[in-house]
């Protein structure tokens, strides 16, 4: 099986080689210059469209009364599910001893802390008076008042901090084997200096490596919970109120699933063109694509499974008010949009069934394309048609999303890039020492140690 | 390859570790502090007046009630600031000529109110009712200090939230009898909360400490 995971004719030194030649060595291109400028550009644009919305108020945006959470909270839980395929290509791969995520799991890590980044952006700047956000915090305040911790976006506060803590944390523990052989590789006496800050004495003694990997193991068992409840916690923001389309118990499994879904597609939507800019078909091989598509399937289906039991339980209950959800999203104002979201999450990756899609690296990319448009739509559809016509019809309205609800969402893609480039250009984007690790020059033969 | 951190490194490394927790537990006790602190609140400080009025004089001097000046704190919500017609009951004869009185006999004349600095000023969300805490047995000085020792008018309490909330939660450790809100030399008695529990129950106060008893 590891065969595939990784070239043949490797070996550790033309491993390390070769992933820190991009860091270290190799010319920065001219497009990376491109493209990072390009993001550069769109981040300007959110920074723009926030300070805007600190100016003016969040009225600038489409959001009304019967629709009081749209592209933000829509954005919000894109974000925060696309993270998650990151911690579970690092933690529950990891628990389940799956050696090919190896070559993955640091970029899909970054992945979630750069999606991370931007999705936590969205409830700290959709509160009309974001100055005042600390108040969600528990400490000790001279009003002698403390958050309310039966409200789900509270615990959004701490599931998405903790969140961010512990995958930046995993991340850098990760990163600092690889952090040591970038101080030792590095040609210039800046860079060993800041990787050997960063490296924070790595030696690799066998005492190291022990700890190390206690530490990492524990990480990834505590992460693995929390990826789960992480989403969890941004699902019953929706499944905790009354509202018929948002008050369904299956939402938390259903999110879930959906987020290493969406999760997953970002990874192959990201990996597919880095690995053809930087030559690493050696380590990022076809076998790779194909488990992630295969993930991609599964949770895919999961999540049509979620949209039948939504439509079932829907009609099952016999209560007006659900019964009308599905027949609203079905043929109210916005039926096209569900039955994109239908094409893109239901029946598009249905194809992926077949082997001759997953080893084909362009299908893969338009597939995880169109899974992310769908996994976009899937929240915006579940935010919004359930919030414009519910319980009374004198309070039916519709929203449309302005240029800022726009500027934003496609400035947070923007920082996004931004920081993948920045990541690629200045850390190893595939963690090293456990390449070397899979080598067939790390295995311990069990015939020979008896001898 | 030479080294690339001096043997110094190692100092530098623990210190900064270990002074990281330091500097941080430190920057929250000071952001705590500094928020409660009269630079933050304004109490203690005396505050300019268009005229230098002193209570001390007119309080712990005179004996004059405080409700001779301050009329509706028994029926307001508002204290209310005495009209210049107060200060002319006694002022066109005591001190008709004195300089410091001028303002007094200007707004007299020409019917301009005096531009009194507001010492006890709430934000406007807050609703505070002078006449239910005199009713329920609240003095004067519990709030607003020893008035008959200020010269010029100082705020003696933070004013702030946790310091109303605190005495909404146990009233019985700040209350006093009816007949005593207004003495200014009252001392709470030693068995101060077996009398204040007593009167708690006297007066029917209730510790409200919902939003709206303030916030409406």
């Amino acid at each position: 099986m590891d065969e595939e995971v990784i070239a043949p004719g490797h070996t550790f030194s033309t491993v390390t080689d070769k992933i820190s030649a991009i860091v270290l060595t190799r010319k920065t291109s001219l497009g990376w210059y491109a493209g990072f400028g390009f993001s550069f550009l769109l981040t300007l644009m959110l920074f723009a469209s926030v300070s805007y919305l600190f100016v003016k108020g969040i009225g600038i945006w489409g959001n009304n009364i019967p629709v009081g959470w749209a592209f933000e909270i829509t954005n919000f839980v894109w974000w925060i599910g696309i993270g998650h395929a990151g911690t579970l290509i690092s933690a529950i791969l990891l628990l389940l001893k799956q050696t090919w995520r190896t070559s993955i799991n640091r970029f899909a890590e970054a992945m979630t802390l750069f999606a991370v980044a931007c999705a936590g952006l969205f409830p700290a700047i959709h509160t009309g008076r974001p100055w005042l956000d600390y108040w969600l915090l528990p400490y000790p305040n001279t009003m002698g008042v403390w958050p309310q911790f039966r409200s789900p976006i509270m615990w959004d506060v701490f599931a998405v901090s903790t969140y961010a803590t512990v995958s930046a944390l995993f991340w850098y523990i990760g990163l600092i084997p690889d952090l040591a052989t970038l101080r030792d590789r590095s040609q210039s006496k800046t860079g060993s200096v800041l990787y050997g800050m960063l490296a924070m004495g790595w030696r690799g003694s066998a005492h190291h490596w022990h700890r190390y990997e206690t530490a990492y193991l524990l990480l990834a068992g505590i992460a693995t919970p929390l990826v789960v409840s992480v989403h969890t916690v941004v699902s019953l923001d929706f499944s905790i109120a009354i509202l018929p389309g948002w008050h369904a118990t299956i939402f938390p499994p259903y999110f879930v699933a959906g987020a290493i879904y969406s999760g997953f597609a970002m990874v192959l939507t990201l990996a597919i063109p880095i690995r053809a800019v930087y030559g690493l078909e050696d380590f990022i091989t076809m076998r790779h694509l194909q488990n992630m598509a295969k993930v991609m399937l599964v949770t895919g289906l999961i999540v049509v499974y979620g949209y039948m039991i939504e439509a079932f339980m829907a009609w099952y209950s016999a209560d007006k008010f659900e019964v009308f959800v599905p027949y609203n999203r079905m043929t109210g104002p916005y039926a096209p949009f569900y039955w994109l979201l239908l094409f893109c999450n239901a029946v598009v990756p249905q194809t992926l069934w077949f082997k001759r899609i997953r080893n084909s690296t362009i299908a893969l990319f338009i597939i995880a394309i169109i899974v992310n448009i769908g996994m976009w739509l899937e929240r915006f559809i579940i935010v919004v048609t359930s919030l414009h016509r519910d319980f009374m019809p004198s309070a039916w309205g519709r929203y449309a999303p302005t240029f800022w609800d726009w500027s934003t969402y496609v400035g947070t893609i923007g920082l996004f890039v931004a920081l993948l480039f920045l990541f690629v250009r200045f850390l190893p984007m595939i963690s090293i020492f456990e390449m070397r690790t899979i080598l067939p020059e790390a295995k311990v033969d069990e015939d020979l140690r008896v001898i | 390859m030479s080294q690339i951190f001096h043997r110094s490194a190692n100092t530098i490394a623990r210190v900064s570790i270990f002074g990281a927790v330091f500097f941080i537990a430190g920057l929250l006790l000071v952001f705590g502090e500094v928020s409660r602190s009269p630079w933050m609140t304004e109490a203690h400080v005396a505050r300019e007046q268009p005229i230098q009025f002193s209570h001390e004089r007119h309080v712990a001097g005179n004996g004059i009630d405080c409700r001779y000046c301050h009329t509706s704190v028994e029926e307001s919500s508002f204290a209310g600031i005495p009209p210049t017609k107060t200060c002319m009951n006694c002022h066109s004869q005591i001190f008709a000529n004195s300089p410091y009185l001028e303002p007094v006999r200007d707004s007299f004349r020409t019917g301009r109110s005096i531009q009194w600095t507001r010492v006890h000023d709430l934000p406007d969300f807050v609703y505070f009712n002078h006449s239910i805490h005199v009713h329920k047995g609240i003095g004067c000085t519990t709030c607003h200090g020893q008035v008959d020792r200020m010269p010029l008018m100082w705020q003696e309490s933070s004013l702030q939230m946790e310091w109303c909330i605190d005495c909404h939660r146990n009233p019985e450790r700040y209350v006093r009898p009816r007949d005593a809100v207004f003495r200014v030399d009252y001392v709470p008695p030693a068995n101060q909360v077996e009398i204040g529990t007593q009167l708690v129950a006297d007066y029917q106060i209730q510790k409200l400490t919902s939003c709206s008893t303030c916030h409406r």
